[in-house]
């Protein structure tokens, strides 16, 4: 299943409800289980987020997939900040640059099925999620 | 902005999350809140989140503060309302919700916020007592 991708500029703290709408939406068209549509509009709340304060905003995507055995959500975070230098200690529980939780990105990897990150510094960063049905 | 109203119902500061809060208003509300509980005197605050579709770090974070703001204004926070599927994705983004008392719904929370008040009496009452006993036996 190819389709074109739904796409959100991230640029106000009103986009980033609008990229947890919008996952909502494509989630509940996907027929996610309940749960499963709570935990990817959680996780998309979280990298939005991220985008728009550490990235300095950028553009999300929401793809709905297919592969041989069953449906899916795929979401693209992209942003051309500053990147992140370590990216394992980005992703540990409570590490924060921002005076937040810490828990976004690795709160996010753990509600997801897949979960990418390509990040260079000074460049930016580009992470992928996917959310399969079961 | 859109704003989450605070109502005074009683001795209660009732707060109805409505809407899909953006950062800012979430940030609104702390800031209302305490000056309301302030302002009105009230040892007890709800906040219904029933309607909210989705508890992440910031709205965790929001309501963890709410509580202990509130709790050095005086005030008793308990938050109500919270849905099933909702419960369950704070817990594996590692969100604790430290000090957030919860009950299933408003009502169960008012009746949460009197018992603890009463409690809260009635553990004063017994301070007292204690304290006046040591006094009463005299010092050898
Ligand atoms: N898109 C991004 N660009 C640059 N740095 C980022 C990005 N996303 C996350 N980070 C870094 O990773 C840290 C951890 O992020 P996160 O787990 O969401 O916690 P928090 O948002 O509470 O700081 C951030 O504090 C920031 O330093
Ligand atoms: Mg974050």
């Amino acid at each position: 299943m190819k389709e074109e991708p739904r796409r959100i500029p991230v640029a106000t703290d009103q986009d980033v409800v609008r990229v947890r709408q919008l996952v909502r939406t494509v989630a509940v068209e996907a027929k996610l289980s309940l749960v499963d549509q709570t935990k990817l509009v959680t996780a998309a709340s979280e990298l939005a987020r991220n985008t728009l304060v550490y990235g300095g905003g950028g553009i999300v995507e929401v793809y709905g997939v297919r592969n041989d055995f069953r449906a899916g959500i795929r979401i693209v975070f992209a942003d051309e900040g500053p990147g992140i230098a370590d990216l394992e200690l980005a992703l540990t529980d409570g590490y924060t640059t921002g005076g937040g939780l810490g828990l976004g990105l690795s709160g996010a990897r753990r509600l997801v099925d897949e979960f990418t990150i390509e990040t260079a510094v000074g460049q930016g960063t580009t992470i992928t999620v996917t959310k399969w049905c079961r | 902005m859109e704003r989450v109203p605070v109502l005074k119902i009683g001795d209660i500061l009732l707060v109805s999350i409505q809407i899909d809060m953006e950062d800012q208003t979430a940030l609104q509300l702390q800031e209302d809140l305490a000056e309301k509980i302030v302002a009105t005197g009230c040892h007890g605050v709800i906040i219904d989140i029933s309607a909210l579709d989705i508890v992440d770090s910031f709205v965790g974070r929001t309501l963890a503060t709410i509580a202990a703001v509130s709790r050095v204004l005086d005030a008793e926070t308990v938050v109500v309302g919270m849905r099933p599927a909702v419960a369950i994705t704070p817990v594996e983004l590692g969100l604790s919700l430290p000090g957030i008392r919860t009950a299933l719904n408003v009502d169960l929370g008012i009746e949460m916020l009197a018992f603890s008040r009463d409690g809260a009496w009635a553990e004063d009452a017994e301070d007292d007592e204690n304290e006046a006993d040591p006094a009463a036996v005299p010092t050898p």
